[in-house]
């Protein structure tokens, strides 16, 4: 849940990057610690394994302004993907605000996209969140292996596996070209705002 | 939510126990890794955002370890370092005390004012 400080007239507001491994949650957060250094006062945070893959979180603060009087930071975490690590995915999503749920198009990580939304459902109704209520954007990613002749799954599909009853926004994607990492971006802040909004205003 | 009365009262009750004992810095967060107050003597220069964060972290991570052994909770750490220290508490359920403090001061003190810190801010949460 945001944390809204009455004294500081502060609110801080967690966005967690969710998906399988090695699906390129990361990379989304180091394109935008790369493009909107003017806005982040910190280096991002990693922890990371010897072979670069995360072990428990990536995390990014940056602001985004005022509203009604508060000045708002965006806190970007993401989660491991590799399954063993659910335990600390769980305790990532602690106090989450919005999420981003980054699947990957390569037909070969078809089930994995699956059992990766399937276990974010499961985590967040230990923290009582509803994964139908919570602002949630799916993020296609790695539409860019198409011209590499690699086989990726078609949008259609994409939509059918992951989409069809939450019906959230979703954007193909490629995070490590920065194709549309920002308006992902973008639509998870509004919709966490809009939320946040009518909780607490 | 907080409200300012309870702020004001939470930033009073640090400043009385913890820093004018010669802590260096104190933050009060909750298990999510948001900053609530933070407090110092003028010392210490980091960033206190990221340490909120990978601090929640830690607590958690080693909550969940005990768990796996069949406690119900490690409820506080302790990290030394060469010139200074960090000591975790848990307040309740939701909220943690950070205190990092230098060599001048033991960490017998230390847990003594943090005790009694944590009773005093659980009357007013």
């Amino acid at each position: 849940m945001a944390l809204i400080n009455v004294k500081t007239k502060e609110i801080q507001i967690k966005i967690v990057y969710y998906g399988p491994g090695r699906g390129g949650k990361t990379t989304n957060l180091e394109y935008i610690n790369h493009n909107y250094r003017d806005r982040i006062k910190t280096e991002m945070v990693s922890l990371k394994t010897h072979d670069d893959r995360t072990l428990f979180f990536d995390f990014l603060p940056f602001d985004v302004g005022k509203i009604k009087g508060f000045e708002v930071t965006i806190q970007l975490y993401t989660v491991p993907g590799q399954a063993k690590y659910n335990a600390t995915r769980r305790l990532v999503l602690r106090g989450v605000d919005g999420i981003v749920f980054v699947a990957d198009v390569q037909k070969e990580q078809r089930k994995k996209n699956i059992e990766s939304l399937n276990q974010l459902y499961e985590n967040l109704k230990t923290y009582d969140l509803n994964i139908f209520k919570i602002p949630l954007v799916m993020q296609y990613n790695k539409i860019d292996l198409k011209e590499l002749d690699i086989p990726i799954l078609s949008s259609k599909i994409m939509q059918k596996d992951l989409n069809s009853q939450l019906r959230v926004p979703a954007f193909e994607a490629s995070a490590l070209t920065g194709g549309n990492v920002i308006p992902t971006l973008k639509k998870v802040i509004t919709m966490t705002l809009a939320s946040i909004q009518d909780q607490f205003f | 939510m907080f409200n300012i009365k309870q702020l004001n009262a939470i930033d009073n009750i640090l400043k009385k126990n913890l820093i004018s004992s010669g802590i260096d810095h104190v933050i009060f967060m909750d298990m999510g890794g948001n900053a609530i107050a933070k407090l110092d003597n003028g010392t210490a220069k980091f960033d206190s955002t990221a340490f909120a964060a990978l601090a929640a972290g830690n607590f958690a991570a080693v909550d969940a370890m005990a768990k796996l052994v069949g406690e119900s909770e490690f409820s506080l750490l302790f990290h030394k370092g060469e010139k200074s220290s960090i000591h975790f508490n848990k307040v309740n359920d939701d909220m943690l005390l950070i205190s990092m403090f230098n060599k001048d001061i033991s960490l017998g003190l230390v847990r003594l004012k943090v005790a009694a810190t944590i009773k005093e801010l659980n009357e007013i949460l």
